[in-house]
């Protein structure tokens, strides 16, 4: 394993029963990058997080983080690592400036300057008692109690859910801010596509399972293309596409949304003789949705290899 | 006067052009000129709050294009522009633009004459260096 790599899953499977949560995961997160977990709800994304942070034995399959193997985590390592969890799990009895006291007695580092830091950007008092505070103040402690320690890679499942758009900003600040160091590393997972956008230099999509893309933000964008063919009477039938996700049949229009691999799909599609073919530019969103909705074919993946042919 | 960028997440213009947009529109408008200096890439990705990269990579765009250059350890500013492109490239990419300007013109029930009285207003912006119009 590459020294530059701090997350490394290779067939990583989990089953719960007959039922598999993780499928054949390989994965490379780089180092100093932001890396986004996307995928639906129950795709397998917390589960992965459990596994990679030593928590959840794998059924199969073998897992590194920061180089060493995840099965054998000592708490050294641990203490290199910020984890979030998405529950925010917090002493409700606790005043606000009592967690961060507790908490730093478990890491051999903790600076208080960040720690005050982000309660401040939060507006959160250290005299609040914890179940007194709103959900988006609670993340925000959580969120200040995993960078207190400086950790070089930060795991966060999920940190902006439930959150209003207030505590949201305030979180992607404070992600944005980590990043001035550059050998620091954020994995996280998130519903929100225009956070993603925002902080993502790379994604992984996660779809029932499987992992679906891994590659650079901005190479998923270009990757994930819509075309429109018009056709002077209704639309021909489609024959087989490659790396097709979705076709839309409309009166004297096919839109089509592909992944292309080397000009096959352009050529199919041109053989059908419509009168205009024309590309329509597609939102992070569009494309995620489009990468996730209903479709025939589903064995393609978008790897970083792929964007550098 | 500081440039002052609006991002759109949600867009289908990616942020990182919808930065070198932005510069491009305030240097041809006038409201960026030769020498003014831009805010440096971690500045900016904070202010937007964007990742870096993404700002790293306007920039570099922008350079590239000859329309910024950075000063070791003074930052980013507007260079003369240089021409980067041939004279059949530049209309290759202006081509498009007029098209889809017509284009809408028509569809919103405007005139030609109409047309030609806005373009020509408009054009009063364009602070061109070499001063004024080549026909006059």
């Amino acid at each position: 394993m590459n020294e530059e790599t701090v997350i490394q899953a290779c067939g990583l499977t989990k089953y719960f029963g007959a039922r598999a949560a993780v499928y054949e995961l390989n994965l490379e997160v780089p180092r100093g990058c932001v890396f986004a977990f996307l995928g639906r709800n129950g795709s397998g994304k917390t589960t992965t997080i459990r596994m990679l942070m030593g928590l959840l034995a794998p059924t199969r399959g073998a897992g590194r983080i920061l180089g060493h193997d995840i099965r054998t985590l000592t708490p050294e390592v641990r203490a290199r690592i910020g984890y979030l969890t998405e529950e925010h799990q917090l002493y409700g009895w606790m005043q606000v400036r009592e967690c961060g006291a507790f908490q730093a007695r478990f890491f051999p580092r903790w600076n208080d300057r960040i720690y005050r830091g982000v309660l401040g950007h939060f507006g959160l008092q250290p005299a609040a008692k914890v179940k007194d505070l709103s959900r988006g103040e609670r993340a925000g402690l959580c969120l200040a109690l995993t960078l207190a320690p400086e950790p070089e890679l930060l795991v966060l499942d999920d940190p902006g859910l439930g959150l209003d758009p207030v505590a949201r900003r305030a979180l992607i600040e404070s992600m944005i801010y980590l990043t001035r160091r550059s050998d620091r590393t954020i994995f996280f997972s998130s519903h929100h596509l225009s956070d993603v956008e925002r902080v993502a230099d790379y994604l992984a999509v996660f779809d029932r399972s499987v992992l679906r893309a891994c590659c650079p933000l901005d190479t998923f964008r270009a990757r994930v293309r819509q075309l429109r063919l018009r056709f002077p009477g209704p639309p021909p039938a489609l024959p087989k596409i490659p790396g097709l996700l979705q076709a839309v049949r409309m009166e004297n229009e096919l839109r089509v949304t592909i992944v292309p691999h080397g000009g096959a799909a352009e050529k199919i599609l041109q053989a059908l003789s419509p009168r205009e073919m024309e590309p329509v530019p597609l939102t992070l969103e569009d494309a995620f949705i489009s990468y996730l909705g209903e479709r025939g074919e589903k064995t393609f993946i978008l790897s970083e290899l792929e964007a550098q042919a | 006067m500081p440039i002052v960028f609006h991002i759109n997440t949600g867009s289908n213009t990616p942020i990182y052009q919808q930065i070198t947009e932005q510069v491009r529109l305030a240097v041809t408008t006038g409201g960026l000129a030769v020498g003014d200096q831009l805010p440096s890439v971690r500045v900016l990705a904070e202010e937007l709050v964007v990742n870096p990269n993404t700002v790293a990579r306007a920039y570099g765009e922008l350079m590239r294009e000859g329309l910024l250059e950075s000063r070791a350890g003074r930052g980013v500013f507007i260079t003369p522009k240089r021409k980067v492109f041939s004279r059949d490239e530049g209309w290759r990419r202006l081509e498009p633009l007029l098209g889809a300007l017509i284009g809408e013109a028509m569809t919103l029930d405007f005139t030609p004459a109409e047309l030609r009285a806005a373009f020509e207003a408009k054009m009063h912006q364009w602070k061109h260096p070499k001063g004024g119009d080549r026909n006059e």
